[in-house]
């Protein structure tokens, strides 16, 4: 298990959300606080409507909370960093670029042009990814799993110190699923960025998390982070084991409580 | 265990190059159909005019409209006339077009606005741009600026009703990924909300396009001294027909080029949507 450093990388200290739907207000948030530290992955999970992805659109600064306070690397907060990726729920390529001119996408952005090296870059990470053949294929022409590989590929060259995910694989098939799984697992040891990610899976979290955060129904509360102490590397072998059960029994029964 | 894609990926692109080849001579036989049918038309056209004796000022036949062309072409007059009317439906579209982006963008992007002014829109619309013509006329002469602000005018309508709905078309998604870029304004318009927009604005602007041609000669019907819808009418006041199809059949051509070079451009800009 890798052992997570003690400063914080993100804090979350009392950040709330509410909504209007036009008529009534609508706490989305109850204040919720937490800590992320360096290399670990955490996964969200809690029923639908528990206000998960509100939280990571907050921590990405898409979206501003409420109340409460958040602290990236020491600093306080509240605009999108380049150094947090982001990878939505959709796939979200832009169809009129090939992959490769999407994956470089950000550096384009933040650079104004894209050198050789990062070029070269870029084409390496897409072959890790098994994308060799497909830089200039576009999107349309992928299969879903495909396409958010590409996602995470542009997202990791951007070599975030903290990934923040929004159910990356929800809309993909079991098995691709859980290929990405495994090769998320690889990057992110190879990398050593921090990762929150939110998920549906009970044993997609359990799979890849250092600790399990659950969320309560709306207005979303954090009622327990249950730390997963499973050796690392893993691979799905570990989900038939006695211990990866009773970690994923435990984390049901949390969610099972709040309903 | 990407080799089952590669394959399958490799296998479409085969699938694509047959389908390419038979589309090639489907596309070969199109070529074909549509000088056909051209041709067809005018041979019954003079068939018409032979059998039926049909007198010169209500049907001229092909070869007279022929000669006249070749006549009026001689004397570098019909080349005034073209260059009028091109110029007029260049300058309404630059005109009409530009605004309409203008407006459309910041409609699109403003619900409010948007909310506000399209009872307004609409309205205007709905007003028949023959109807105006005659208004736009006395306020500006009868020279070349009330053709452009007519063509403008007619032009406007399509062009900006395409880029509102194609810049509140572009994905959300797409929108949150440029802020967690942290994209600059112009960024944001250069590479994500002008390009998803623009297959859907490309639809007002061949609208717009076709109809720029309607607008100069509606503008020179209600009174100018040169232009093709000019020799329409006074082909019109002199009986002399054949006048009138070699400048209603150059509106044709002129139609047909705008088209081409929008539809040309479209091609271009967008070819990704086809692959």
């Amino acid at each position: 298990m890798t052992t997570p450093s003690q400063t914080p990388v993100f804090v979350v200290e009392g950040v709330a959300k509410g909504f209007t739907d036009g008529y009534r207000p609508i706490q989305a948030l109850r204040p919720i606080s937490f800590e992320l530290y360096a290399g670990e992955i955490v996964c969200l999970v809690g029923p639908s409507g528990s206000g998960k992805s509100t939280l990571l659109r907050i921590m990405g600064g898409l979206i501003p909370p409420d109340a409460g306070a958040m602290w990236f690397e020491g600093r306080p907060h509240n605009a999108p960093n380049t150094a947090i990726g982001f990878v939505f729920q959709k796939t979200n390529l832009m169809p009129w670029r090939t992959i490769l001119q999407n994956v470089l996408l950000p550096i384009e952005i933040q650079q104004g042009k894209v050198s050789p090296v990062q070029r070269e870059r870029a084409e390496a990470m897409l072959a890790t990814m098994g994308l060799k053949d497909f830089e200039h294929a576009y999107p349309r022409q992928l299969s879903g799993g495909m396409n958010q590989r590409v996602v995470l590929a542009r997202t990791l060259l951007q070599q975030p110190r903290l990934l923040l995910m929004d159910e990356p694989f929800g809309q993909l098939d079991a098995l691709t699923r859980e290929r990405l799984n495994l090769e998320l697992l690889r990057l992110q040891a190879a990398e050593g960025v921090t990762i929150l990610m939110v998920t549906h899976s009970i044993t997609e979290a359990v799979l890849l998390s250092d600790r399990v955060f659950v969320l309560s129904e709306r207005p979303g509360r954090l009622i327990a982070q249950t730390p997963v102490p499973l050796p690392r590397p893993r691979d799905l072998t570990l989900i038939s084991t006695p211990d990866f059960g009773a970690i994923a029994t435990q984390v049901r029964s949390l969610i099972g409580e709040t309903g | 265990m990407f080799d089952a894609q590669k394959a399958n990926f490799t296998l479409r692109a085969e699938r694509k190059q047959a389908g390419t080849w038979r589309a090639g001579l489907a596309q070969y036989r199109m070529q074909l159909a549509t000088p056909l049918v051209l041709v067809s038309v005018i041979a019954l056209w003079a068939l018409l005019v032979t059998w039926q004796g049909y007198p010169p000022f209500i049907l001229p036949s092909p070869a007279l409209v022929w000669q006249k062309f070749l006549l009026m072409a001689a004397d570098g007059s019909l080349l005034l006339h073209i260059g009028v009317t091109l110029l007029e439906i260049l300058l309404g579209l630059f005109i009409g077009l530009s605004t309409a982006f203008a407006l459309g963008y910041l409609l699109g992007r403003h619900h409010t606005l948007e909310r506000i002014a399209s009872p307004y829109i609409v309205a205007s619309q709905s007003i028949p741009i023959v109807a105006i013509a005659p208004l736009i006329v006395i306020w500006m002469g009868s020279g070349l600026a009330s053709k452009v602000a007519v063509t403008a005018l007619i032009t406007f309508f399509p062009t900006l009703v395409a880029t509102i709905v194609g810049i509140r078309s572009v994905d959300p998604d797409l929108h949150d990924l440029m802020r967690s870029l942290r994209a600059s304004r112009w960024q944001l318009f250069w590479k994500l909300e002008l390009p998803a927009a623009l297959p859907i604005i490309f639809g007002g602007l061949k609208l717009s396009a076709t109809l720029s041609v309607v607008g100069a000669v509606v503008g020179e019907l209600m009174g100018a001294n040169a232009g093709l819808g000019y020799l329409v009418n006074l082909g019109r006041g002199l009986l002399d027909t054949p006048m009138m199809f070699v400048a209603i059949l150059l509106l044709v051509v002129i139609a047909q080029a705008l088209h081409f070079v929008v539809a040309t451009l479209e091609a271009r800009l967008l070819h990704w949507q086809r692959v």
